[in-house]
């Protein structure tokens, strides 16, 4: 799950990372009142779940609080990469002498968590790996051990050699790994982490994603999850455990199974047509998550055909079909609908469905051919 | 042969009294897998259709000298439930339960690692050796014994695979399906070495996914150290960037991870990649000269 900006910055300062104060608003009037509050230079920030704000203007610098109010007016509302913008961060801009990265992710290779630390801070840190991956120094982290006091500072003494700066970002690159454990992140960094001018270290970005698997222990990381950041299908699905992702094409799709939904959208571009989505209903199949995966699909306007392509093993078909069959006495779904259902219970599932006037495929080649062709002459 | 599983391995479900767990276990018994105890802690000393309870893994193992533990247990408690089983003294751990932290299965890695355990998934079907035993939760019928290894990331688009196979008339050394979560016990790697050994095993067929560089791995693997051909298929061509695809190891994150890499690696190690899973068993035949 990805966290705000702001909210990784209250997660990091309650581990005792040194945060420039820091308030979020919703309104232009409060930003200006905040600016008031710091009364010096100020940075305006779009709170969205996408990178690249800075870059699509939602990053700016005030020097007066009436600027800071102008700012907000006109980055709240503001739409980033599809995203609304519903809340700005006001927060005290410090002065710049040097800016570093330093970073936590879980490693997939190594099979524990990673640090990364660069002196190539304040840039996307994907772009130092790409072009000059000799300026990031890596350090794996034993996942029992955690991290040591002689590691933050070894760490620390790569980014800066003054001994008592080394000190203090020695105490961030700890608390940051309290804070990456502590929330179950799967990554946590600050990008960049600043030392002013007189030698004071700051972190002035922060971003943690978190594990998903581990937000049954972290009820108010949980609690962080913006309504607002999710559509309402998207919500729907997740609510209902269905795996749920928007694209561009007609033919929709239904699948058990991520690899095998993958497969499904990539076989039906390979007979020509795109797929509208990608759904994996996951392990178990109530008539009620038929009838929301259905209803999703449908909600599509792009939507010309559906594809349901199941392959029971712990899922069973028999179930599969009960809920499709509820899920059409419900409602029609008035569109032409193609069924794919082999493996653990099949034969009952087609003599469930036999009475209604489906059509039905052996293979998954033959339910994407018919499918594809479908959604061609709706078109 | 087969690799991992065979019908000397002896059994211990872990959750074996829960939904899953039961339905499974009744399933595996069926195919014939050799099932020689359960355990659900609370429950010791009572016996499902004739299958001894334990309180704890360490118990059941002893006493019944099981040598490999399968883990059905909730999200929750999963990650404790399977660094018990790596602790019990079984040799083979498959992690079936999904959900699981992942910085706990980095430590229940390790200690896999320390004591030399085998540990499958978290997040996975399992392993099947046809005719032999299965131990995990795909459907028996489709498989049939034969000299195809099959090493997957995902659960139905093996199945999917097999039927493929099946189909066809070939049947299967050993099926796996390692898991689709960042971080899991036996790799690509490790699932290659042991088919390559293997004396059963012809064939390999290889199905990955986007997300991370097990396949660009197991490329310069097969490349440097196969004799076996091996042919693959990488679900997700058309995924987009940045979406997590349903596992959580399933993503292509910073432009890397992406199926045109990972066909790239393959083909260049000499490995046919099919444009879909009915094209495999065609591959599989002209790779062996039939």
């Amino acid at each position: 799950m990805k966290i705000h900006e702001y909210q990784a910055r209250e997660i990091l300062s309650g581990y005792g990372v040194p945060i420039p104060h820091f308030e979020v608003v919703d309104d232009s009037s409060d930003a200006r009142r905040v600016a008031e509050g710091i009364g010096s230079m100020v940075v305006v920030k779009a709170q969205v779940h996408v990178g690249g704000r800075g870059k699509a203007g939602g990053v700016k610098l005030a020097q007066t609080p009436g600027e800071a109010e102008a700012h907000a007016s006109a980055i709240l509302g503001m739409d980033i990469k599809g995203l609304k913008v519903e809340k700005v961060m006001v927060a005290d801009a410090v002065d710049i002498d040097r800016e570093y990265y330093v970073g936590i992710v879980v490693d997939r290779a190594s099979k524990r968590p990673v640090y990364m630390v660069s002196v190539a801070g304040g840039v996307d840190i994907e772009e130092v790996a790409a072009t000059t991956p000799e300026r990031i120094h890596k350090h794996p982290v034993d996942p029992e051990d955690g991290l040591s006091l002689a590691d933050a500072q070894e760490l620390a003494e790569k980014l800066d050699t003054r001994p008592h700066v080394a000190r203090d970002i020695a105490v961030v690159v700890e608390k940051l790994y309290e804070a990456f454990i502590g929330s179950d992140a799967s990554l946590a960094e600050i990008n960049p982490l600043v030392v002013t001018p007189d030698e004071q270290v700051w972190a002035v970005d922060a971003k943690i994603n978190i594990d998903d698997n581990a937000l049954f222990r972290h009820p108010d990381i949980e609690a962080m999850r913006d309504p607002s950041s999710e559509t309402d299908e998207l919500r729907r699905a997740r609510e209902m455990g269905l795996s749920y992702i928007k694209l561009e094409g007609d033919v929709g799709c239904i699948v058990n199974g991520a690899g095998l939904a993958m497969t499904t959208m990539d076989v039906i571009k390979y007979y020509g047509g795109e797929p509208a989505n990608f759904l994996d209903i996951g392990g178990s199949s109530s008539p009620e998550k038929m009838q929301t995966a259905i209803d999703i699909i449908t909600g599509d306007p792009n939507v010309k055909s559906i594809l349901l392509n199941i392959f029971g093993g712990i899922t069973r078909c028999d179930d599969v079909a009960r809920g499709l069959v509820a899920a059409l006495r419900e409602r029609p779904v008035g569109l032409p609908l193609v069924v794919r259902l082999t493996g653990t219970n099949a034969e009952n599932a087609m003599r469930i469905l036999a009475e209604h006037e489906l059509e039905s495929a052996e293979t998954m080649d033959e339910a994407v051919e018919k499918a594809v062709e479908l959604a061609r002459r709706q078109a | 042969m087969s690799i991992f599983l065979d019908e000397t391995t002896r059994v211990c479900v872990q959750g074996i009294t829960g939904r899953d767990g039961s339905f499974h276990t009744r399933a595996m018994v069926e195919y014939g897998t050799n099932v020689v105890s359960g355990v659900t802690p609370g429950k010791g000393g009572q016996e499902m259709d004739g299958i001894p309870i334990f309180n704890t893994v360490g118990e059941a193992v002893n006493t019944t000298e099981a040598n490999a533990t399968i883990v059905f247990v909730p999200a929750k408690f999963a990650a404790g439930a399977a660094m018990e089983a790596v602790e019990s003294g079984a040799k083979l751990v498959v992690f079936v339960s999904e959900g699981v932290p992942t910085l706990d299965v980095a430590k229940i890695y390790k200690r896999t690692k320390e004591l030399d355990v085998r540990m499958i998934g978290p997040n996975c079907p399992g392993i099947i050796s046809p005719g032999k035993s299965k131990l995990g939760i795909m459907p028996g019928f489709i498989h049939s014994q034969g000299g195809i290894g099959v090493v997957s990331r995902s659960g139905t688009l093996t199945y999917e695979v097999v039927d493929c196979l099946r189909r066809s008339g070939m049947g299967q050394s050993s099926v796996i399906g390692i898991g689709g979560d960042p971080i899991i016990g036996t790799s690509f790697i490790d699932t290659l070495e042991a088919f390559e050994k293997d004396n059963e095993t012809e064939a390999v067929v290889l199905i990955g996914e986007i997300g991370g560089t097990d396949e660009e791995q197991a490329a310069e693997f097969i490349r440097a150290r196969m004799t076996k051909p091996v042919v693959s298929f990488i679900a997700g061509r058309t995924a987009p960037p940045g979406k997590r695809m349903g596992h959580a190891g399933a993503i292509i994150a910073g432009g890397k991870g992406t199926a045109q890499e990972k066909m790239e690696a393959l083909a260049a190690a000499g490995v046919p990649v099919a444009d879909r899973p009915s094209e495999i068993p065609g591959l599989l035949k002209t790779a062996l000269g039939r």
